[in-house]
């Protein structure tokens, strides 16, 4: 079989994000529509549906991580310990003065 | 590719599925994976594709019209499912038309419970109230399948499945509150089912042994599938006056269900080809398969 492979995505309520639901297998965009309205929105379980051909999906290959990119999310930061010097040198200095 | 990569490597690849990762069609997967996938996802997609005709023979002799509707209805939601899931095998490599010749000749299996007759509508309550409430114990923990694809699938299936459960506990109800007469059609008619139902899930394999488990397929095992059918269904079932034919029934002070040991050799005879009704809707399924060949070969040729 020849024809081209359609990702599904779907939205369940306007403001959510588009979710991938699955695939469908059609000669065209029509027949793809067709399917999947049938397979993923026949009962109103969504408000919007996309198809992409799979071919159409470019993929994002290259992942280096030569360098340690931490600094850039919240796991890359550990503050308990400094939290904790910080609060006993205020705490010393308060009851010091 | 992405920022995760799928090990290419199959003991590799066993442990990344079994501490949880997942995996997209286009990923690598040992060839034993996907033989097991394709296995696994195809008999579930025959069940469904199966599992409307005991129910379609009711269609034309439901009791009112809005229960003609609503099995309309369950039976489109299951045909759906059965699209849903051979897509899911197709992408795997096994092409849908190999499935159903596959299924047609006998040679791929579906679940036992759809090999049996639909006697009475009480039958039909019966399957849509307790049948669906024991697959959709199994298909709930296939949401967190390894191979992410069929578990996405799931989700949408889950949540009709839901209905249909409603929709069989609510036949059920307007007969056990109906006349004698129509409370003893559904204690018959669970008196049919109540091995099947015992055999539905499994012999209690350790699921430890069980390849579907060790490669996630599965996220549960056949005896803990059985044993939450039981928990939460048995109550629910006894609360309606009902009884269920079994007199080694017992839930043991620890919280695990004994029951009398389910008839293994009936289910080998039954899910091989050999059930009561296993010709006959094999056979319905080859008519409309090959009545309905110039749509296939219209849409291809398009």
């Amino acid at each position: 079989m020849s024809h081209p492979v359609w990702e599904v995505f779907r939205q369940e309520r306007r403001g959510q994000p588009m979710e991938h639901a699955g695939s469908v297998v059609a000669p065209d965009a029509e027949f793809a529509e067709t399917w999947a309205r049938e397979q993923y929105g026949r009962r109103g379980e969504s408000v919007a549906l996309w198809l992409v051909p799979r071919d159409a999906i470019r993929d994002v290959e290259d992942w280096a991580d030569e360098f340690d990119l931490k600094y850039r999310r919240v796991d890359g930061y550990s503050i308990k310990a400094r939290l904790r010097e910080a609060r006993e040198r205020a705490h010393a200095a308060e009851g010091g003065a | 590719m992405a920022a995760v990569e799928v090990p290419r490597d199959e003991q590799a690849f066993l442990e990344y599925v079994q501490s949880g990762g997942q995996v997209e069609a286009t990923d690598w997967m040992p060839d034993e994976y996907r033989a097991k996938l394709v296995k696994f996802i195809e008999m579930h997609a025959n069940s469904e594709l199966m599992g409307v005709l005991p129910e379609r023979e009711w269609i034309l002799r439901a009791p009112t019209l809005q229960r003609k509707l609503a099995l309309t209805a369950k039976v489109q939601d299951e045909v759906g499912h059965a699209q849903l899931i051979y897509r899911v095998v197709e992408d795997l490599g096994k092409p849908r038309e190999q499935s159903l010749a596959d299924l047609i000749s006998g040679k791929a299996k579906f679940h036992n419970v759809f090999h049996y007759p639909t006697k009475t509508w009480g039958d039909v309550g019966v399957i849509a109230w307790l049948v669906d409430a024991a697959a959709i114990i199994s298909q709930k923990a296939l949401l967190k399948c390894s191979y992410a694809p069929y578990a996405r699938i799931m989700k949408k299936i889950c949540w009709e499945e839901s209905f249909h459960i409603l929709h069989g506990r609510d036949v059920i109800l307007a007969m056990v509150t109906g006349t004698p007469a129509q409370f003893e059609l559904v204690q018959e008619a669970l008196n049919r089912w109540w091995g099947p139902l015992m055999q539905f899930h499994g012999n209690p394999i350790a699921r430890e042994s069980d390849p579907m488990w060790i490669w996630r397929i599965k996220s549960q095992g056949n005896e803990e599938a059985r044993q939450q059918f039981l928990d939460g269904y048995v109550p629910q079932i006894r609360e309606l006056g009902l009884e269920v034919p079994d007199p080694k029934l017992r839930k043991r002070d620890d919280g695990v269900w004994e029951y009398t040991e389910p008839d293994w050799e009936e289910l080998k005879h039954v899910v091989t080809g050999h059930g009561p009704r296993t010709e006959e809707r094999l056979a319905f399924r080859k008519r409309f398969l090959d009545q309905e060949q110039w749509v296939r070969e219209a849409v291809l040729a398009a």
